[in-house]
């Protein structure tokens, strides 16, 4: 068999008994561009990362060229030419080495190399390789002083060294500029040329149907489409992705809604938060959706104080709040439910009733020492209120479930009058029921007159909570929608950059 | 296996600390007597100090290499104050103390604002330190009716009321002991019901969590700094006060001392972290251990020995015992 090709067939993987792949075929023949979709958990990394060796299959064959091979590691992967350009650069290149090193890195730590190195033929070597990709990047330099696409250019060299066959491309265009991905995508055409397969895994959908020849969707996973780009257009992509629009109940709140709390002007830093106005009023939950790494969780830290914003202001009731500290938040009326629960928003060593009073330590204490009476009232209040399922307010909160932890992460804030309330992917890893009291808690808050802005990348869930939705794309506000006006396609399309994109 | 190391973290330091003064007290039968027991005790008053001052900087997940030098240094300044300008005890205390908050407050300017790592910035902060003390009195220590470089004899001599805090007795017992055993029942007070030392543990514990609670984790850092440089100033006081000297690189060998004391204190009764009474124990550890290596004539230099290997099988049993339960 001489046919170039890569096939994976039936290819399942559970995780703990929970499957994450469930019999998936996908090919990918060489010299062609295939691009791999999915919203996120529609198992296409794991896909991905079984195919680079990261992960074993529990079932199934993967055929390289015709014959039925076995990669239960990188190094395997490597040697049967299938490669991997991960988003992360900085952890496969060595900022000390040159250029030319970074490039020729695998076969100077090869087994077998000699022992003297011939500086001149590597540094041509790895000069002539740069020029097939068409790229001018001084071979002597530093690759620490490189930029993201220049470094991403140099990983790609050092592939090509090893002849690689096959490349996997994880979102590789999220941190570029539009020149930059232009640039990427010569180099891919280029590979394409040279009778390389390359997997394409983005979320952007307008560059996936301007260099992909085919497309294959993944949802819950399951491999649910594959069609050839020529043959299929968005709406039929982005309802493959979607599926069947499964109803969810949300507690509607139906809290009257009043004057603005939030004003939002003009924050902005480097290239993560563009430019971002908006306001939110009391009783109102305002969503902000987006893909990951859009700017959500960045924008949620900047209003926080938890980074400092180049530009723009924040204000509340009128009166600006400082945000250079999450101290000065939260005094203004500000607080946030961060997405990192275990590691930002609990401290996981210690007991529940510690962590709810952590912002209110000068409340609980006279003349400094900590009232042992005043925390332990305010812990069985706020357990109650919000059905926190622990043995006692002085177990330890690792040992909590995760749904019970974010209720810690929030309960906190309730004894603070805070007005503003943030948000970040607070559903994320609970269980069905947490979720709900989530919302419901959410729905209070709202009720009693605060602003909500809640941060997602779940777009059933903003429509299902929000009075208004905010889409974020890379790192600006591209469209509003009031409530009732989004659907998912509509939401997944603007976030995608697909309409409306400010150029 | 499980029961038996957990067993041994949460036991262990305890029953080595049993064991060593039964050993000794079989070997010498002066070892468990009330004149020896208050001489450790006496002479791991200083130590204690510094341990405490080492603990803040471990609690709020720092360290502090400087501290041996913050004592060399305060030994030298009162004896200076003393011997040299007869300032009277209130004031030279007081300088002494101050001196301390500033070194620890230029340890924290250099890891909480210019953000050197907390090793580093000691490191250097600890040569600069004892570099000042020693070019402060040309590399003589300072001592009554000492020769002045005019020729003359030192006008001053140390104040018997501050000799009393190194030597004296209340009631039988060592005054250094009753401070030491003050100052251990303050900060464990301290940090186990004030809010800040429950600001310091949570910055000790979790940074970025503290600091998104509002808790303003710069401040607490530079106070926690701070602390170690007034504690270890305390222990200059005191030593300075015992000797009735200003000797030179006095504090050099108490860093070791305090961080294996520190370290020990780390399992003691399975606490895991930094806590001012497992420091204590600690202390009680090494004082037995020197003391009773000196009564069995072992040599001078060997206590180094000791003072590491303690501190190594303090960490490994703190570090095997941290990884298992992040592992599990």
């Amino acid at each position: 068999m001489s046919t170039k090709q890569l096939q994976m067939k039936g290819i399942r993987k559970a995780f703990s008994g929970v499957p994450a792949l469930r019999g998936v075929d996908f090919t990918v023949q060489g010299g062609e561009v295939h691009a791999l979709l999915g919203a996120n958990g529609a198992g296409k990394s794991t896909l991905m990362k079984i195919l680079s060796g990261a992960y074993t299959q529990d079932e199934g064959a993967i055929i390289v060229d015709g014959s039925q091979v076995h990669i239960a590691s990188p190094g395997d992967a490597k040697k049967m030419g299938i490669h991997c350009v991960y988003q992360e650069v900085d952890t496969a290149l060595v900022a000390e080495l040159s250029v030319a090193e970074n490039v020729m890195l695998d076969r100077i730590s090869a087994k077998g190399s000699r022992l003297w190195l011939n500086w001149g033929k590597l540094e041509s070597e790895a000069e002539a390789t740069l020029a097939r990709l068409g790229a001018s990047i001084p071979v002597r330099k530093k690759a620490g002083e490189l930029s993201l696409a220049e470094k991403q250019l140099v990983l790609i060299a050092r592939l090509l060294t090893e002849q690689a066959k096959y490349v996997i491309f994880d979102e590789p265009t999220a941190p570029l500029s539009l020149d930059e991905a232009e640039r990427l995508f010569r180099v891919i055409e280029q590979l394409k040329g040279e009778g390389i397969g390359i997997v394409f895994i983005s979320h952007r959908l307008p560059e996936v149907f301007r260099i992909c020849d085919q497309i294959t969707v993944m949802r819950d996973g399951e491999r649910v489409f594959t069609e050839p780009t020529a043959d299929t257009n968005v709406d039929a992509v982005v309802h493959a992705m979607l599926g069947r629009v499964f109803e969810e109940e949300y507690p509607k709140s139906d809290a009257p809604i009043g004057g603005v709390l939030l004003q939002v002007n003009g924050l902005a830093r480097g290239r993560s938060v563009r430019n971002v106005s908006f306001e939110a009023r009391s009783g109102e939950i305002v969503a902000i959706v987006g893909l990951v790494g859009a700017g959500k969780t960045e924008l949620s830290r900047l209003l926080f104080g938890a980074d400092r914003a180049d530009t723009g202001t924040v204000k509340v009731s009128g009166r600006e709040v400082r945000t250079t500290d999450p101290a000065d938040a939260i005094q203004g009326g500000i607080v946030l439910v961060p997405e990192e629960r275990r590691t930002q928003g609990i401290l996981v060593g210690d007991t529940v009733q510690h962590n709810l009073s952590l912002p209110l330590l000068n409340a609980f204490s006279r003349f400094g020492f900590m009232s042992g009476k005043k925390e332990n009232n305010n812990a069985h209040a706020v357990i109650g209120k919000l059905g926190i399922k622990t043995s006692s307010p002085q177990q330890q909160t690792a040992f909590l479930s995760g749904g019970n932890q974010q209720k810690v992460s929030i309960g906190k804030w309730l004894p603070t009058e805070a007005s503003v309330y943030l948000f970040d992917e607070p559903t994320k890893g609970v269980d069905i029921g947490a979720k709900s009291d989530i919302f419901r808690i959410i729905g209070q808050l709202a009720e009693q007159g605060k602003a909500i802005v809640y941060l997602t990348c779940e777009f059933t869930e903003a429509i299902g909570i929000a009075d208004r939705i905010l889409v974020m794309c890379d790192g600006a506000l591209v469209k509003q929608f009031m409530r009732g006006e989004a659907t998912q396609q509509q939401l997944l399309l603007h976030a995608s950059g697909g309409k409306g994109e400010q150029a | 296996m499980d029961k038996a190391l957990h067993f041994i973290f949460k036991y262990g330091s305890l029953i080595v600390i049993g064991l060593v003064i039964l050993f000794f007290s079989l070997w010498d039968k002066h070892f468990f007597t009330y004149a020896n027991i208050s001489d450790i005790l006496r002479s791991i008053s200083i130590v204690t100090f510094v341990a405490i001052g080492v603990t803040f900087s471990l609690t709020v997940d720092g360290f502090d290499l400087s501290v041996g030098s913050t004592v060399s240094l305060t030994t030298v300044l009162t004896a200076a104050m003393m011997v040299w300008y007869q300032q009277p005890v209130i004031f030279v205390i007081l300088v002494a103390l101050a001196s301390g908050a500033v070194v620890g407050l230029l340890n924290a300017l250099l890891i909480v604002r210019v953000r050197i790592p907390d090793l580093l910035a000691t490191l250097a902060v600890m040569y600069i330190v004892a570099g000042i003390h020693k070019t402060y009195t040309k590399g003589y220590s300072i001592y009554n009716n000492m020769p002045m470089p005019d020729g003359s004899t030192a006008p001053g001599t140390f104040d018997p009321a501050f000799l009393w805090l190194g030597q004296g007795k209340l009631l039988g017992v060592p005054v250094p002991v009753i401070l030491m055993i003050v100052a251990v029942a303050a900060v464990h007070i301290f940090f186990k019901y004030t809010k800040w030392g429950r600001q310091m543990h949570t910055t000790g514990g979790n940074e970025e969590a503290a600091r998104l609670s509002g808790i303003r984790v710069r401040r607490i850092r530079t106070f926690a700094y701070i602390a170690s440089g007034v504690f270890a100033a305390i222990g200059g006081i005191l030593y300075a006060a015992r000797v009735g000297t200003g000797q030179i690189d006095a504090g050099a060998p108490m860093m070791m001392e305090a961080v294996a004391a520190v370290f020990v204190g780390y399992s003691v009764l399975g606490a895991g972290k930094p806590n001012v009474i497992g420091t204590f124990f600690g202390a009680i550890l090494i004082g037995v251990l020197l003391n009773g290596m000196t009564m069995m004539k072992v040599q001078y230099y060997a206590n180094d020995i000791v003072k590491g290997t303690v501190l190594v099988l303090a960490l490994a049993v703190t570090f095997i015992h941290l990884n298992r339960r992040r592992n599990g």
